[in-house]
């Protein structure tokens, strides 16, 4: 059942991330494009609940969807089975959370170290 | 045709082994099993192969012929055979025995870890259960019921060599018309069976096994169709 549910979250969070993943690169392009410095990216971000939902809910699902699909190259690939390979991908996604929450609260926190 | 000559490259051996090449008349009408029969009666007669009906019923008689899984005895050479000869090899992704024979028992026993067995509802003292043959689920079954075993699919599929836990395209399409089987008095156990590691999740999808199935299956749909029945059965609970 492990299986079943494993499948569900990589797919769920594949579905969440791919709106996500093109609204993070307009993004991009938005401010690349209007030339925006880290100085004014950061007075839009800091405070701003709406960003921090948007790339709060972005890390979730990558930290939920990345490890599932190691752990499935893993087996495959390098047939590298039980419960060493379980235990090394959670502790990438549990990684990538924490990175990924402390980038978002860098970039929304109010008082986070400016150029963070 | 008769006085033309097919240069047949034959695997002798087991893991290890070699081609061996034969010559062998080419007649009008001739499966890659002529061929071998040819081959084992006038050349060869240690042979090993395997082979019973001869009319595409029992799938025993299945090698890798050209580089593709294929059953012989309803594979015609002359649709086979362009400017090149002939290269027949045992199925992959089973384990050899001889010759062109593998050894089809992890095959079997991986219908058997995906719960494809029926498992009766009813005993014989009770009447036979009455479905219309256009009832939707027996419909699902009907698609998939006419499975051979010859072990095509199987060979043919890359997650099967990749995953040796992966219980494989036939394996899993047994279990997809079980599932769908109304007469069948476990059917929550298929999905169960089927949720394990190495169950319908590993498939990528590739559709080998829909490619190279001799008679026509579509085993990817019914392994799609046990992934959104075990997410409906997760989701529901039903599935611990």
């Amino acid at each position: 059942m492990i299986e079943a549910r494993l499948y569900l979250l990589q797919r769920g969070s594949a579905i969440l991330l791919a709106p996500l993943v093109l609204i993070h690169l307009g993004l991009i392009l938005y401010a690349i494009g209007d030339g925006l410095s880290a100085a004014e990216i950061l007075e839009r971000t800091r405070g701003n609940l709406g960003w921090a939902a948007f790339y709060g809910l972005f890390v979730l699902a990558v930290a939920v969807h990345a490890p599932i699909g190691l752990r499935n190259l893993a087996r495959e690939w390098l047939a590298w089975r039980g419960r060493s390979v379980d235990a090394t991908t959670l502790a990438f996604g549990l990684v990538l959370l924490a990175l990924g929450l402390r980038a978002v609260w860098a970039v929304i926190g109010v008082g986070a170290g400016d150029g963070a | 045709m008769t006085d033309e000559t097919l240069t047949v490259e034959i695997w002798r051996g087991k893991d290890t082994g070699r081609f061996e090449t034969y010559q062998v008349p080419h007649r009008k009408s001739q499966t890659i099993l002529d061929v071998v029969t040819w081959i084992q009666r006038n050349r060869e007669p240690a042979l090993a192969y395997r082979f019973a009906c001869r009319v595409g019923m029992c799938g025993s008689c299945a090698m890798t012929v050209n580089g593709r899984p294929r059953w012989t005895c309803r594979t015609h050479v002359s649709k086979i055979v362009g400017s090149g000869g002939v290269r027949i090899e045992p199925l992959r992704n089973l384990p050899r025995i001889k010759d062109l024979v593998t050894d089809m028992t992890p095959f079997f026993e991986k219908w058997q870890a995906a719960r494809g067995r029926f498992e009766p509802s009813a005993t014989r003292s009770e009447p036979m259960a009455s479905i219309p043959s256009d009832d939707p689920e027996r419909r699902i079954v009907d698609a998939g019921i006419e499975c051979i075993n010859c072990g095509v699919c199987h060979a043919a599929c890359d997650v099967v060599t990749w995953n040796p836990d992966y219980v494989g395209p036939a394996a899993l399409n047994r279990a997809w018309t079980l599932a769908n089987d109304q007469r069948d008095g476990d059917r929550a156990g298929v999905l169960k069976a089927v949720s394990e590691v190495g169950g319908c999740h590993a498939c990528h999808t590739h559709g080998s096994c829909v490619e190279h199935c001799p008679v026509g299956l579509n085993p990817t749909a019914g392994i799609a169709g046990l992934k959104r029945m075990t997410l409906s059965a997760l989701l529901k609970g039903s599935l611990s």
